[in-house]
C-alpha cells in the first residue's frame, strides 16, 4: 500500500521500512536522507525544515504514485519531516518493495530525485559560525512564466543533506 | 466585482516580507501575473517577490496566465529544497 506522510515527529526507519515487503517480493529498500554537518565547505550545525504542509502530502503521494508504477507493486512509503532537525537525524525516508532489485533501485531513486525537484519543502541550514540561510533550491517544473516557457527552464544548484 | 484571494508565502519569501499569508482583492478576470503585478506594485518589502514566481493555486503548480476565482488560495513557492 502507498504511503505517503509529512512529519514534525523525528523518522523511525523501521517503521518506515516495515510498510514495505511482501512474500513474493526479492528486494526490499530503505533510503535514509540525513542532516549532515557540512555544506560548500562551511560547518553545518543543525537544519530547519519548512513545508507547505498540505501540498507537500499530496505532491509525496503523487511522487510515490508514479514511483509505484516503475515498481511494479503498490509497496513504496515515504516520509519527509520538517521542523528543527539535528546532525545525523532523518530528514526523509523511502522504504520500496518488488520482486526484483533492479525496479526497488530505479523506484527508491526516483522518488528521492522527484521530492529534490518539486516537492515543496526547503530547508534553513545553520552553521557553527553562528548564521543561518535558505538553501538555494530548484524552481519546480510546471509554474513559473508560461507553459511554452517552462521547457527551458534552468534549475539552481543546490544539492541538500542527502 | 472583486475577486479576494488567499496568498500565501513560505521560507525566504515568508522572512522577507515578514508575513505568512494575506488576503488581496483582485479586478474579475485577473490572473495569477495579475496577482504578482499588484503585489509588486506595493513597493517594499513586496518587491522581493520576483516577476515570475514559481506559485501554487489551490496546492497544484500553475503558470502565471492561471485564471483566479474566488477564494482561491495562492501559494509564493521559493526554489524548492526538499530532501
Amino acid at each position: 500500500m502507498i504511503f505517503a506522510e509529512v512529519s514534525q515527529d523525528p523518522i523511525d526507519p523501521a517503521g518506515v521500512l516495515s510498510r514495505v515487503g511482501a512474500s513474493e517480493d526479492g528486494a526490499t529498500l530503505l533510503f535514509l536522507g540525513v542532516v549532515r554537518d557540512h555544506a560548500d565547505g562551511r560547518g553545518v550545525s543543525g537544519m530547519r525544515y519548512d513545508a507547505y504542509a498540505e501540498m507537500a502530502r499530496s505532491v509525496l503521494l503523487e511522487i510515490a504514485g508514479e514511483a509505484a508504477g516503475r515498481l511494479g507493486t503498490e509497496r513504496v512509503a515515504v516520509v519527509h519531516r520538517v521542523g528543527e532537525l539535528e546532525i545525523g537525524e532523518v530528514s526523509v525516508a523511502v522504504a520500496v518493495s518488488s520482486p526484483h532489485r533492479a525496479e526497488a533501485y530505479d523506484a527508491s531513486r526516483y522518488v528521492i530525485e522527484e521530492i529534490k525537484k518539486r516537492l515543496p519543502v526547503w530547508k534553513e541550514e545553520h552553521y557553527t559560525d553562528g548564521a543561518s540561510e535558505w538553501v538555494e533550491g530548484t524552481v519546480p517544473p510546471g509554474t513559473g512564466a508560461a507553459a511554452d516557457a517552462d521547457l527551458g527552464r534552468l534549475s539552481v544548484a543546490g544539492d541538500g543533506s542527502s | 466585482m472583486s475577486v479576494p484571494v488567499h496568498t500565501l508565502f513560505f521560507a525566504a519569501y515568508r522572512d522577507r516580507l515578514g508575513i505568512s499569508e494575506l488576503s488581496v482583492d483582485l479586478p474579475a478576470g485577473s490572473t495569477v501575473a495579475d496577482l504578482v503585478a499588484e503585489l509588486r506594485s506595493r513597493g517594499a518589502p513586496f518587491d522581493v517577490l520576483p516577476e515570475e514566481p514559481a506559485v501554487a493555486v489551490n496546492q497544484t503548480y500553475a503558470f502565471l496566465d492561471e485564471p483566479l476565482e474566488t477564494g482561491d488560495e495562492v501559494a509564493f513557492i521559493p526554489p524548492v529544497a526538499g530532501g
